[in-house]
C-alpha cells in the first residue's frame, strides 16, 4: 500500500536542497519547476532537476511539479523531465479533465520513446480554483495515471476571494468536495501546504483536522513538518494490536474457508478488515527506511 | 617511525626533544614529578599594580628566547595577546615562544611580529585564517606544537611546556591580584584555561580593564599566583568575547543529525538516571540539546553533571533541573556567563581538572556521553579537526582528544557532505583524535558504530536510526562527490600534533 | 559538429552551486577553463573534466569558461553547463 502522508516541495533551482531532498523521510518529494522558480530561471531549474534525478538515487517517490501547459514552460518541462522517468508528474491549477488527458498523451509517447513500462509514470493534479473544485471528480478520473488530487493554497484562496484563518473555514467546502471526488475515483486526497513553518501548534491542529476528514496526507514545505505529520498519522499501539488481531482472525477464517469472521464476539466484515490493513500500513511506515538489515 | 595508528612520524623534528610515537590512548605511563614556579618573598603591603605593559615586561625580566603564555577566553574579542606582543616587540625582545591556550582570527595582528622574529615558535591548540596558513606553510622558525586542552595542562604541569611569563587578561581583578571572569565589561565567564598558567608560570601578569579595591571575590585565580597587575583601557571587545544566547539551529539537516545522535544516546545503554553529558557548541551538537531535553523529560531522567564549553541551551537544562550541576572550563554566550555568576550549581574548573590525563583524575574520566564535531573522519574512525581540505590549519584540537578518550560514549556528528567535501573518507589528512576512542559517527545519511564497540551495535539495533558500516558511509559520500584527490605535501614538518599524553599522533606537513 | 555561441551565464554563487560564464573563442583555440573553487586541490581536475565533457557533448570545441565553484556536485555542474550552453545557442538564434 503506497502511502502519501507527506509530499514535500523542493525548489527546483536550489542545488543544495535537491541533493538533500531524500534524507528527511518524506513519502514523496516534489521537485518544483513552477512557483518557486523565477521566470528567468525556468530553463536552469529544468536542467538541474533533470541532472539531480539522473545521478541521485532518492529513497522515496519522486514527483515533479511542472508549469501548467497553458504557460510557455509546461511542454518544455515535460520534454526535459520525462526522459529521467519521474514517478509522478504533478500538474498545478488543473481545471478540466482535458488538462489531464493532454498530458497523459505526452507521457504515453515518452514512455514508448524511452522504453518505460506503459503507465509507469503516474500523475496527480492540484486543484486551485473554484472551477477546478467543481470538476474535481472528472479531473481525478481523467486518466488511469491519476493517483492523487491535491488542494492548492494561495491561488485557491485568491480565487475564492478570502484568506487564511486559524480554523480553516476557507478550505472547508473545497476539502469536502475534494475528498469525495478522490474517494469516488479511488485515488489519494492530499491537503494543501501550511506555510508558517514556525507555527507548530496550528500546523498540528490542521493536520489532525484533515486526517479526520479522510485526507491521505499533506503537502509540506519544510522538512521539520514531516515528522509531525507522520506522528499524527501513526496509529496508536492499541489500534495496531487490534488491527493485528483482526487480520489474524480474518486470515484464519480464510484458511478454515469459513464465511463468518468474528473477533471477541464482534462480526468482522470487509470494511473492518480494510481499516485494519490501513492501520498496519501506517504503523509499518513509521519504522520504514530506518532499520537496516546489514548489522 | 610509524605510530600505533600507522602515521609516519619523523625521527627528528626541529625543536622537539624526546619524540615519542603515539602508542594507544592510555599506553604511555608518565614518570617523574610535577614542576612549579620559582619561590619568592613577597613582603606585606607590596605594590603589584604597575602603570603599563612595558613596565610589567621589565619587571618580569622577560628576555630573548623565553616562553610567554595567554588564555583564549576572550575568543575573537581578545585584545590582550596582540597588545602584549606589540609591547614586547617595541622593547626589542626576540625569539620568543608563544604558548596561548588557543588562537583566534583576531590574533592575526601579530603576524608582522612573527615575520620580524619577535615570535619564532608557537605551541597552542590550533589556529585559523591567516595565522593557520602561516603555521602550515612552514613560516615559523621552529615546528609548531599542537596540544589538546588537557594535553596543554599536562605539558605545563610536568614541565614540558615551561612558561616564563603568563599575561592573563582579567575581566575583574583587585589590587592584589585576585581575579575572576564574571564581572566587568569584558566578562568571559570561566577562566579555566588560564588557571594552569597562573599556577605554573614563573611570572604572572594580570591585565585588566576592571581594577577593583581589595578584596575581590569570588576568586578564580588567587593573589598567591599573581606577580603584577596592569590596568588598561580595554582587554577585549565584548561583542567578540561572547555572543547573545546561542540558539538552536533551524537547519533541517543539522536537526536531523541531532535527532539521530540523541536517538543513539537514548538506546546506547548510557541514557540512565544521573548520567553525565558534554555537548559541543557546533550546530548539530547544540541542536542535540533540544532533543535530549525532550527525551529526558519524557523518560523522567536527569543528569548528574554537564561538562563544557557551556552554551545557553545547556544553561536552560540546568535551570530546568534536568542537569544537576555544570562544570565549566569556557563560556560561549552571555547566559552562560551570567549563570556561572549566579548559580552555585554552575562550577568553574581548570583545564587540568577538565582534561589532564596525568593528574589524579580529570572530570572527563567520569563523563558518560560526549557529542563532538569533526572536519573529517576516516574508515578507522580517526578524526581530523585541525586541517581543512587543502591541508591548511583552520581549527583547534580543543578538548576533542580528551573527551573522546574519557567519555564512555563518544559520538562524532557531522554532515556527510559539506558542499562537495565528503566527511567520511579513506584516510583523514591529519589525525587529531584516534579512532580507538571514537564510538559512533552520525551523519544525515547514516550512523556508523565503531566495530570495537559490539555492545553498542547490539544496543542500537532497536533504535530508529539508519545504521550502517563506516565504509558504506564513505561509499555514499564518494558516490555524490567522487573520490577526492590526495593533498600533496612536502617532507617539511610544519606542525606536530601531540596526543594528550605527550606522544605524537601525527604531523602536519607543508602542502605542495 | 562545430557550434557558434554567444556569451552566456548560468548558475549562482550560492553554496553547492557553480556560476558558469561561457564565452565564445576563436576557431581552433580550444577550450580554456578558469576555475576558482574551495575544493580545487581535491576536485579541481574532476570539475574541469565534467565541464569539458559537457561542452564536447554539445559540439563546442572552442570556448572560454570561467567557473566560480561553491562546492557543486557533478550533476549541478552539468546542469549549469547545459543551461549556459542553451542560453549561448539561444542568443545566437535570436541574433541570427
Amino acid at each position: 500500500m503506497k502511502l502519501r502522508r507527506t509530499m514535500m516541495f523542493v525548489p527546483g533551482n536550489n542545488p543544495g536542497m535537491l541533493i538533500n531532498a531524500g534524507i528527511y523521510g518524506a513519502d514523496t518529494i516534489i521537485f518544483d519547476l513552477e512557483d518557486s522558480v523565477a521566470i528567468s530561471e525556468k530553463d536552469a531549474a529544468r536542467h538541474l532537476v533533470y541532472n539531480a534525478m539522473k545521478s541521485i538515487k532518492y529513497p522515496c517517490e519522486v514527483a515533479v511539479r511542472i508549469n501548467h501547459i497553458s504557460t510557455p514552460f509546461g511542454y518544455k518541462d515535460l520534454e526535459t523531465i520525462l526522459p529521467v522517468k519521474p514517478d509522478l508528474i504533478r500538474l498545478p491549477k488543473a481545471e478540466t479533465a482535458a488538462d489531464i488527458e493532454e498530458i497523459d498523451v505526452i507521457i504515453t509517447a515518452a514512455e514508448i520513446k524511452h522504453g518505460f513500462a506503459s503507465g509507469s509514470i503516474k500523475m496527480m493534479a492540484a486543484i486551485e480554483t473554484a472551477r477546478g473544485v467543481r470538476n474535481a471528480y472528472e479531473i481525478a478520473a481523467a486518466s488511469p495515471r491519476m493517483v492523487a488530487i491535491a488542494i492548492g493554497g494561495e491561488d485557491f484562496l485568491a480565487d475564492l476571494q478570502t484568506s487564511r484563518t486559524k480554523d480553516g473555514k476557507e478550505f472547508h467546502s473545497a476539502r469536502g468536495q475534494l475528498i469525495l471526488a478522490a474517494r469516488e475515483a479511488g485515488i489519494h486526497a492530499i491537503d494543501t501546504v501550511f506555510g508558517d513553518v514556525s507555527n507548530e501548534e496550528d500546523f498540528i491542529a490542521e493536520t489532525i483536522r484533515i486526517k479526520e476528514m479522510g485526507f491521505d496526507g499533506k503537502s509540506v514545505v519544510n522538512p521539520r513538518q514531516i515528522n509531525i505529520v507522520h506522528q499524527i498519522y501513526m496509529p496508536t499501539t492499541k489500534e495496531v494490536e487490534h488491527a493485528e488481531r483482526v487480520i489474524a482472525a480474518y486470515k484464519e477464517s480464510l484458511d478454515r474457508k469459513s464465511g463468518v469472521v468474528s473477533l471477541n464476539g464482534k462480526m468482522i466484515d470487509v470494511p473492518v478488515v480494510k481499516r485494519a490493513e490501513r492501520a498496519l500500513a501506517y504503523a509499518n511506515a513509521a519504522g520504514r527506511n530506518n532499520r537496516r538489515a546489514n548489522l | 617511525m610509524i605510530n600505533a595508528i600507522g602515521r609516519e612520524i619523523p625521527e627528528n623534528i626541529a625543536g622537539i626533544k624526546n619524540i615519542k610515537p603515539y602508542s594507544g590512548p592510555f599506553a604511555y605511563t608518565p614518570a617523574g614529578r610535577l614542576t612549579g614556579p620559582t619561590i619568592i618573598l613577597n613582603k606585606p603591603r607590596s605594590e603589584k599594580v604597575l602603570k603599563s605593559i612595558e613596565q610589567a615586561i621589565d619587571a618580569t625580566g622577560l628576555k630573548d628566547g623565553m616562553t610567554i603564555s595567554f588564555h583564549h577566553h576572550f575568543r575573537n574579542g581578545d585584545y590582550v595577546l596582540n597588545m602584549v606582543v606589540a609591547a614586547i616587540a617595541r622593547k626589542g625582545i626576540r625569539d620568543l615562544t608563544l604558548a596561548p591556550s588557543s588562537l583566534n582570527n583576531i590574533n592575526e595582528e601579530i603576524i608582522p611580529y612573527i615575520e620580524q622574529g619577535v615570535i619564532t615558535a608557537i605551541e597552542t591548540s590550533g589556529a585559523r585564517g591567516k595565522l593557520g596558513k602561516l603555521l602550515t606553510n612552514g613560516k615559523m622558525k621552529k615546528t609548531t606544537i599542537i596540544r589538546s586542552h588537557g594535553g596543554r595542562a599536562r605539558a605545563i604541569e610536568c614541565g614540558e611546556l615551561h612558561i616564563d611569563v603568563a599575561f592573563l587578561g582579567a575581566p575583574a581583578c583587585d589590587t592584589y591580584g585576585n581575579m575572576n571572569g564574571v564581572e566587568g565589561k569584558s566578562a568571559c565567564g570561566s577562566l579555566g584555561y588560564a588557571m594552569v598558567d597562573a599556577a605554573y608560570a614563573d611570572k604572572v601578569v594580570a591585565i585588566t580593564d576592571h581594577l577593583v579595591p581589595y578584596p575581590l571575590y569570588p576568586v578564580s585565580i588567587p593573589q598567591t599566583q599573581v606577580d603584577y597587575i596592569v590596568p588598561v583601557e580595554a582587554i577585549g571587545d565584548p561583542k567578540g568575547i561572547a555572543s547573545g544566547a546561542l540558539r538552536i539551529s533551524k537547519d533541517p539537516r543539522e536537526l536531523l543529525i541531532a535527532q539521530y545522535a540523541t536517538t543513539a544516546i537514548e538506546y546506547s545503554g548510557y541514557f540512565n538516571q544521573d548520567y553525565s553529558i558534554q555537548l559541543g557548541s557546533g550546530g548539530a551538537s547544540l541542536a542535540a540539546a533540544q532533543f535530549l531535553k525532550e527525551k529526558m523529560k519524557q523518560q523522567g531522567i536527569t543528569a548528574s553533571f554537564g561538562l563544557g564549553g557551556v552554551t545557553a541551551p545547556f544553561i536552560e537544562m540546568l535551570d530546568e533541573g534536568l542537569i544537576k550541576a555544570i562544570y565549566d572550563v569556557q563560556d560561549f554566550d552571555i547566559p552562560s556567563i551570567q549563570s556561572m555568576k549566579k548559580n552555585a550549581n554552575h562550577q568553574e574548573m581548570s583545564a587540568s581538572f577538565y582534561a589532564n590525563p596525568h593528574n589524579r583524575g580529570p572530570i572527563v574520566n567520569q563523563l558518560d556521553v560526549v557529542i563532538l564535531s569533526a572536519t573529517e573522519v576516516d574508515v578507522d574512525f580517526n578524526v581530523n579537526v585541525i586541517t581543512d581540505s587543502n591541508g591548511v590549519i583552520m581549527g583547534a584540537v580543543g578538548g576533542h582528544q580528551d573527551t573522546a578518550a574519557g567519555a564512555a560514549l563518544s559520538i562524532v556528528v557531522a554532515p556527510l557532505l559539506r558542499g562537495r567535501l565528503p566527511m567520511v573518507i579513506d584516510q583523514v589528512h591529519t589525525v587529531c583524535t584516534p579512532g580507538e576512542t571514537v564510538d559512533i559517527i552520525v551523519t544525515e545519511r547514516g550512523v556508523a558504530v565503531n566495530p570495537r564497540r559490539k555492545d553498542l551495535r547490539d544496543n542500537l539495533r532497536e533504535a530508529n536510526i539508519p545504521l550502517m558500516d563506516i565504509e558504506e558511509l564513505r561509499d555514499i559520500a564518494y558516490e555524490f562527490a567522487g573520490k577526492p584527490d590526495p593533498i600533496l605535501v612536502s617532507d617539511e614538518v610544519a606542525a606536530a600534533v601531540e596526543y594528550r599524553d605527550g606522544t605524537l599522533i601525527d604531523v602536519i606537513r607543508k602542502p605542495l | 559538429m562545430l557550434m557558434n555561441i554567444q556569451p552566456s551565464q548560468a548558475g549562482t554563487v550560492e553554496s553547492n552551486d557553480i556560476l558558469i560564464i561561457l564565452n565564445p573563442a576563436e576557431t581552433g583555440s580550444g577550450i580554456k577553463i578558469d576555475l576558482t573553487s574551495p575544493v580545487l586541490k581535491k576536485y579541481g581536475s574532476q570539475i574541469k573534466i565534467v565541464i569539458q565533457e559537457v561542452l564536447n557533448g554539445q559540439g563546442i570545441v572552442d570556448a572560454h569558461v570561467s567557473a566560480n565553484d561553491r562546492g557543486a556536485l557533478d550533476c549541478t555542474i552539468r546542469a549549469r553547463m547545459m543551461t549556459a550552453i542553451d542560453r549561448a545557442k539561444l542568443g545566437e538564434e535570436v541574433q541570427g
